[in-house]
C-alpha cells in the first residue's frame, strides 16, 4: 500500500472524532490544519479512493436508538457467496465479516425495536434456510474505534461514561 | 426507539450515508431531510453533547491501514467473574472493544468479547496470550476467529423504510 501522506496522517489522528459541527467543516480544518480547503479535500477524496474511508459521520450508541444483536451463523463454504449478499442486502446490517471458524459468518443487525429485529432476523432464517444465533450485547466494558495511523502516534484511547 | 420527532428521523436516515465532499456538506444533509442547515448543525451537537452521538469523524476500514490481523477473541467466563474480567481486558492497550454478550447455549457458550487487531497473525496470538497470561486466563476457555474477509461495514441503520 502507498504510504499515507502527513496530511492524510494528521487527519486521521485528529478527526476520527471532534469532527467539526460547522457550517464550514473542511475549511475549518484547513486552517486548523495550515493547508487549503482543497488539499483536505483531496486528501479525504484520496483516502476514499484507497478504500480507508468508510465514511464522514456519526458512530451512534446504538442501544439508544434501538435494537442491536451480533449474529453468527454456520454457512457453507460454497454457499458463502450467496449467503452473505442476501444478508449484506439487508438495510438493518451494517457490518458481515467471514470468520475462521465453523461458525464463520457474523454481522451485526439492527431495527427500530426488539420485535423488528427478531422479524429480520427470522425471516433471514427462512430466506437462507439456516439457523441464525442471536447474540445481544448484555454489557460495554470499552467504547474505543479510534485506530492509530501508526505506532509512533497512537490514536488516545476514548471511553463512553 | 428514542428519536419519535419526524425531522430527527429524517437526519438520521440522511445521516446514514455520511458526509460529502461538499463545501457545505450539512447545508447538503440538511437538503436531503428537509432541514436547514443550522437546524442539522443544533441536532448535532445536541446529540453529540448527551452522548447519542459517541463519536463523529472520520469512520475508517482498519484493514486497509495495514490492521490486517483481525480476531475477534471469545471467551467463556464465569458469571461471577465476566465483569471483572471485562474491566480488566478493556484495559488493555491492544483490546478494542469489549462487551459482554448473551451465550447461545449450546453451540456457543462465550460471553465475553473483545476485538485485537494487529499487522499479523503472529502478533495478535502472541499478544492474547500474554495478556491470558497476565490476567490469570489461561485456563478460561477462548478462542481466536480472526477475520477473513469483510462483507460490509457501513453505519447502523435503524429505520429500515427512509430512504
Amino acid at each position: 500500500m502507498k504510504p499515507l501522506t502527513p496530511l492524510q496522517k494528521r487527519l486521521l489522528d485528529r478527526f476520527q472524532d471532534g469532527f467539526p459541527l460547522r457550517p464550514r467543516p473542511y475549511r475549518h480544518i484547513a486552517e486548523t490544519l495550515g493547508v487549503s480547503e482543497s488539499a483536505v479535500l483531496a486528501a479525504l477524496a484520496d483516502l476514499d479512493a484507497r478504500g480507508v474511508l468508510s465514511r464522514i459521520g456519526a458512530v451512534f450508541d446504538s442501544r439508544r436508538l434501538g435494537a442491536s444483536t451480533l449474529a453468527a451463523v454456520e454457512v457453507p463454504p460454497e454457499r458463502i457467496e450467496s449467503v452473505c449478499a442476501r444478508i449484506d442486502a439487508l438495510p438493518g446490517v451494517s457490518h458481515n465479516y467471514l470468520r475462521e471458524d465453523a461458525l464463520n459468518v457474523w454481522f451485526v443487525a439492527h431495527a427500530e425495536d426488539e420485535a423488528a429485529l427478531d422479524a429480520l432476523l427470522t425471516a433471514l432464517e427462512q430466506d437462507v434456510g439456516l439457523p441464525i444465533l442471536r447474540l445481544p450485547m448484555e454489557a460495554a466494558y470499552h467504547i474505543d474505534l479510534s485506530f492509530p495511523v501508526d505506532e509512533d502516534a497512537p490514536v488516545a484511547a476514548r471511553r463512553c461514561a | 426507539m428514542t428519536l419519535a420527532d419526524p425531522a430527527d428521523r429524517a437526519l438520521l436516515a440522511a445521516l446514514q450515508d455520511g458526509l460529502g465532499p461538499d463545501a457545505r456538506p450539512y447545508a447538503a444533509l440538511a437538503a436531503r431531510c428537509g432541514l436547514n442547515e443550522d437546524e442539522v448543525l443544533q441536532r448535532l451537537q445536541r446529540w453529540r453533547g448527551c452522548g447519542l452521538i459517541r463519536r463523529f469523524g472520520l469512520v475508517v476500514h482498519h484493514r486497509a491501514l495495514g490492521y490486517t490481523a483481525n480476531a475477534m477473541v471469545v471467551w467463556d467466563v464465569p458469571d461471577e467473574r465476566v465483569d471483572e474480567v471485562g474491566r480488566r481486558l478493556a484495559a488493555e492497550p491492544a483490546v478494542h472493544l469489549c462487551y459482554r454478550r448473551r451465550r447461545a447455549l449450546p453451540r456457543w457458550p462465550f460471553n465475553l468479547y473483545c476485538m485485537v487487531h494487529g499487522r499479523d497473525r503472529a502478533t495478535v496470538r502472541a499478544t492474547v496470550a500474554d495478556i491470558a497470561a497476565r490476567l490469570g486466563l489461561e485456563d478460561v476457555p477462548h478462542r481466536l476467529l480472526f477475520s477473513l474477509r469483510r462483507f460490509k461495514q457501513t453505519g447502523a441503520r435503524f429505520i429500515h423504510d427512509t430512504p
